[in-house]
């Protein structure tokens, strides 16, 4: 095979470091296994929407280094999750609005948890 | 979604950034809907952060070198065969095993997203879900190699292999010279993450720490 380089940036260095870098990409990977594994979809699904979604921010001009991995992964798990009519974009607002409540009721260092009032 | 417009003043509060509020929302609503359970998913975290990773491949390559009838298994089936060491899919992907040769070295990537042998090999590294290394495994492994430091002889043919949602594949990496008798824990230890996905090679014996 006669290959051209072609000029791209480098691949990034990577030491054995920890598996995920914040819990939300932790929480969001296990949402994925679990939601496969209860059937909402399969995995091949799951591959080519993840897929879209990176070539999607890649168009959008992401990067693309592998630090922005998770924040792909959970446009495809709304994604999908509106697509199987599991939650609609107004009901995921719903619920991050009522979260963003409770984050500015309760005092800083105490768990955030939300609440019936949180839904205003 | 929208962007949410957050109030910089309030003092006394809170504050989640807007990708750990679109994370608590989702799972909220999974968990009212009964779609996952937290317990579950704190389950599937531990498991990744501690369990699951590089050292399961290391020790089923290790296995392949010491044992003849299960490195004939495993380059036949590989799901079954790391299935018999306790390392399943969570996933039921298809696992291939490819065997460096003299002849021949492999190297694993995918082109579309990040497939990647969880079972044996854990999450993979961030230089794996790059846009560089997807596309440039496939366009000039050579060069890819020579940024990681391996370098192979001219007339080595270099295959890469591009994972799907249905495929992922191990890289048996060569056995080195001077590791004649050796256990097979000893052998694992010389068994790289990078090794068996084909961006490098397994250590020598003179690479090891004392």
């Amino acid at each position: 095979m006669d290959r051209q380089t072609i000029p791209v940036p480098g691949i990034p260095c990577d030491a054995e470091g920890p598996v995920f870098r914040e819990p939300w990409e932790a929480q969001a990977f296990a949402m994925a296994l679990a939601l496969h594994a209860r059937g909402l979809f399969t995995w091949p699904e799951w591959a080519a929407t993840l897929g879209a979604e990176i070539k999607r921010a890649q168009a959008a001009g992401d990067p693309d280094t592998g630090e922005t991995y998770y924040r792909h992964w959970l446009n495809a798990l709304e994604r999908l999750v509106a697509e199987k009519g599991v939650a609609d974009a107004a009901t995921l607002a719903r619920y991050h609005d009522a979260w963003d409540h409770a984050a500015d009721r309760t005092p800083h260092g105490t768990p955030i948890e939300l609440r019936p009032e949180d839904f205003r | 979604m929208a962007d949410h417009d957050h109030d910089p003043h309030h003092e006394h509060g809170s504050e989640l950034s807007e990708t750990q509020l679109r994370v608590r929302a989702l799972e909220t609503i999974l968990t009212e809907k009964g779609y996952v359970d937290p317990a579950a998913l704190d389950a599937i975290v531990e498991a990744y952060e501690t369990k699951v990773g590089p050292r399961n491949g290391a020790a089923v390559v290790a296995r392949a070198w010491t044992d003849p009838a299960f490195k004939q298994a495993l380059l036949k089936d590989a799901t079954a065969a790391v299935a018999t060491l306790g390392h399943v899919s969570p996933v039921g992907d298809h696992l291939v095993a490819v065997e460096n040769t003299s002849g021949r070295h492999n190297m694993v990537v995918c082109t579309l997203c990040s497939c990647y042998p969880w079972e044996v090999l854990g999450l993979p590294p961030v230089w794996y879900k790059s846009a560089p290394y997807r596309s440039r495994a496939v366009k000039d492994p050579r060069g890819v190699l020579a940024d990681f430091g391996v370098s192979l002889p001219k007339e080595t043919e270099i295959r890469v292999w591009d994972s799907t949602a249905e495929t992922r594949f191990l890289v048996l990496p060569t056995r080195p010279a001077g590791t004649e008798g050796w256990s097979e824990e000893r052998l694992a230890d010389l068994v790289t993450r990078d090794s068996m996905i084909g961006t490098g090679l397994a250590r020598s014996p003179a690479e090891m720490p004392r």
